[in-house]
């Protein structure tokens, strides 16, 4: 199963790096979600995909799931909503500053 | 003995910064509410560097989990010193911002965005947990996103776009780090961690998990091959941003290289080490053709701030006492003067309304203060002998010799003449020669601006002559990081 999820986590990462190198803003934007989501699966592949019960003392059962890689997740993935909703803001004011959505012309100089 | 002190520095900047949200419309109460809380915080510090220098190193285990396996705070000497030094730079830079920062701009948020900058740069100095540290680089960088962007000019629109893109993907890729050293070891701790990676001896893996923080934080850092964001990016805000992110972003960056690199990766120091180093002198050397190839005085103090990072990594990556302890002494005075050279551009630009030397000229004349105080700053910065930047580079070339690195270490030596030459260039065109100021301001007005510099200035002064005082200061923070044992029975031994 974690070889599955790894080779999950690099197409992931794939397409992201795929669409990053793009000109398009949009895509660009796009492309840093999936990256993300590619670094989330692979977080929950390390920590070992395990079957087992709930890490509460009570249960007494014979193994127990690794909570930390969730809560892990869960900060990065609210982290990373943040940034994804600031960015596409961000495209769509200097679209609308700037004209345009493509990075070739957000080149800019030393002149402005 | 109540730890809980040691909270105080990221709880109260940030405290402070969801305030200033409610009372956006009221300047009044937000310059007074910013400057009273950046005051009592430096108060807090000093407080806190006085009982570690007394009682060594403390831990707070946040929410009472017990230390490998929940967060903990840890103040060394070090990242206290540094936490000090972060809290004086904003509180000169919100002195100066008092000035430049108009209402139009302030009921935006902008003394909040500094207020939750201070808090991501506290706890990323303070927290001795690896995910932590990740989540306090975010906050660092989500408040400055806001701070780069905050103006809504063209060229800070675009380079916003840049800035971010980067340090999306750095940040990813340190989630990565993050996860592939969790899946090695199966702990957060960084002193535990410490621990594992000793008992796992030196292994590929551990090498190129290794190189991963290497990159991750060397981005931020802007190290070697990574520092292609920051020229443009630090250009865009005005100065009092500027000054900030100089001062304070990079440095974050170097902090953890130095502290990842001298508690957790030792296994492998001839390798890993060894490249650091000349990371570090292809950074100064990048930095001082930077410098010396630009006529916007701006552009020249930002890739000084190259020059300063390498020059640090330098002094880390000897692995020596004399080396660590300059890079310490350094750091500081790093901080201190980039800051302080920041302000000082931002006080030449709302004189001539431009940064580019071909545009102005003669200065001195009618701004004989800003000429002589940028002066010495020049001079600090080079680190000529009774300032604050000789100490430090003494140091760490001594440190390079003792590690037999000699051409590395000239290099270093050889690169503060150009750094000489680059500042000593904006003074004779920009001040000497005949006067030629396109846009002057009333002077009474700049002179207000020129407070928070000779602040920052005295405070240089102080760090370079008063060398005795500090020393022992110094030393105790470069003990921590010479012998890193000191650091995990402080955490895990309670």
């Amino acid at each position: 199963m974690e070889i599955v999820t790894s080779i999950v986590a690099g197409i992931l990462f794939m397409t992201a790096t795929y669409l990053m190198l793009s000109k398009s803003l949009l895509r660009i934007i796009i492309g840093t979600g999936l990256l993300s989501h590619g670094a989330h699966l692979l977080i929950l592949t390390m920590g070992g995909l395990k079957r087992g019960t709930v890490p509460l003392l009570d249960e007494h059962a014979a193994s127990y799931v690794d909570p930390l890689p969730q809560a892990l997740i869960l900060t990065a993935i609210v982290i990373s909503f943040g940034v994804t909703a600031f960015f596409l803001v961000l495209a769509y004011r200097s679209y609308q500053e700037l004209g345009t959505d493509d990075m070739d012309q957000l080149r800019g100089n030393d002149q402005k | 003995m109540n730890n809980n002190i040691i909270i105080l520095p990221i709880i109260i900047p940030m405290i402070t910064a969801v305030l200033l949200i409610f009372f956006n419309k009221q300047e009044k109460v937000q310059k007074y509410l910013s400057a009273v809380s950046s005051v009592i915080n430096i108060g807090i510090s000093v407080f806190l560097v006085h009982y570690v220098h007394t009682n060594g190193i403390i831990s707070l285990e946040v929410g009472d989990w017990k230390a490998p396996f929940g967060i903990v705070l840890v103040a060394d000497m070090y990242a206290i010193l540094l936490v000090l030094t972060a809290n004086i730079i904003v509180f000169a830079c919100l002195l100066f911002s008092y000035k430049i920062v108009d209402y139009n701009r302030s009921k935006f948020f902008y003394y909040s965005g500094v207020m939750f900058l201070l808090t991501g740069v506290s706890g990323a100095f303070l927290t001795g947990d690896l995910f932590n540290l990740f989540v306090f680089y975010e906050v660092m960088l989500m408040s400055s996103y806001f701070l780069i962007v905050h103006g809504n000019s063209k060229p800070q629109l675009r380079e916003t776009i840049k800035y971010i893109l980067v340090n999306v993907i750095s940040s990813a890729l340190f989630v990565i780090s993050v996860a592939f050293l969790y899946a090695v070891t199966g702990t957060l701790n960084m002193a535990d961690l410490s621990l594992r990676v000793a008992e796992l001896g030196s292994s590929g893996i551990i090498a190129a998990i290794s190189i991963m923080y290497l990159i991750v934080f060397g981005l931020k850092g802007a190290i070697f091959p990574l520092f292609f964001w920051m020229p443009g990016s630090y250009q865009a805000p005005p100065a009092a941003v500027t000054a900030l992110f100089g001062a304070l972003l990079t440095k974050v960056g170097v902090y953890s290289i130095t502290r990842v690199f001298t508690l957790i990766f030792l296994q492998d120091i001839a390798f890993t080490h060894t490249f650091i180093a000349w990371l570090a002198v292809l950074t100064i050397i990048f930095g001082v053709i930077g410098a010396i190839s630009f006529s916007d005085i701006k552009q020249i103090v930002i890739y000084n701030i190259l020059t300063g990072v390498g020059v640090i990594l330098f002094g880390v990556s000897t692995m020596t006492e004399s080396g660590l302890e300059g890079s310490v002494y350094y750091m500081i005075h790093d901080m201190i003067i980039k800051g302080l050279l920041f302000l000082l551009v931002g006080i030449v630009f709302s004189i001539t309304g431009t940064t580019n030397l071909d545009k102005f000229s003669g200065l001195i004349k009618k701004y004989p203060t800003l000429g002589w105080m940028f002066f010495i700053a020049a001079l600090a910065l080079a680190g000529i002998p009774p300032l604050s930047g000789f100490i430090g580079k003494l140091k760490i070339v001594q440190g390079g010799f003792e590690q037999g690195e000699f051409v590395l270490a000239f290099a270093v030596l050889l690169s503060s003449l150009l750094v000489l030459y680059s500042v000593m260039k904006i003074f004779i065109n920009g001040f000497w020669g005949e006067e030629k100021i396109p846009q002057v301001l009333e002077t009474s007005q700049v002179k207000s601006l020129y407070v928070p510099a000779a602040f920052l200035l005295a405070l240089s002064l102080f760090y370079g002559l008063g060398t005795e005082f500090i020393s022992s200061y110094i030393k105790q923070a470069e003990q921590v990081l010479l012998s890193p044992d000191l650091y995990i029975e402080a955490v895990l031994k309670e």
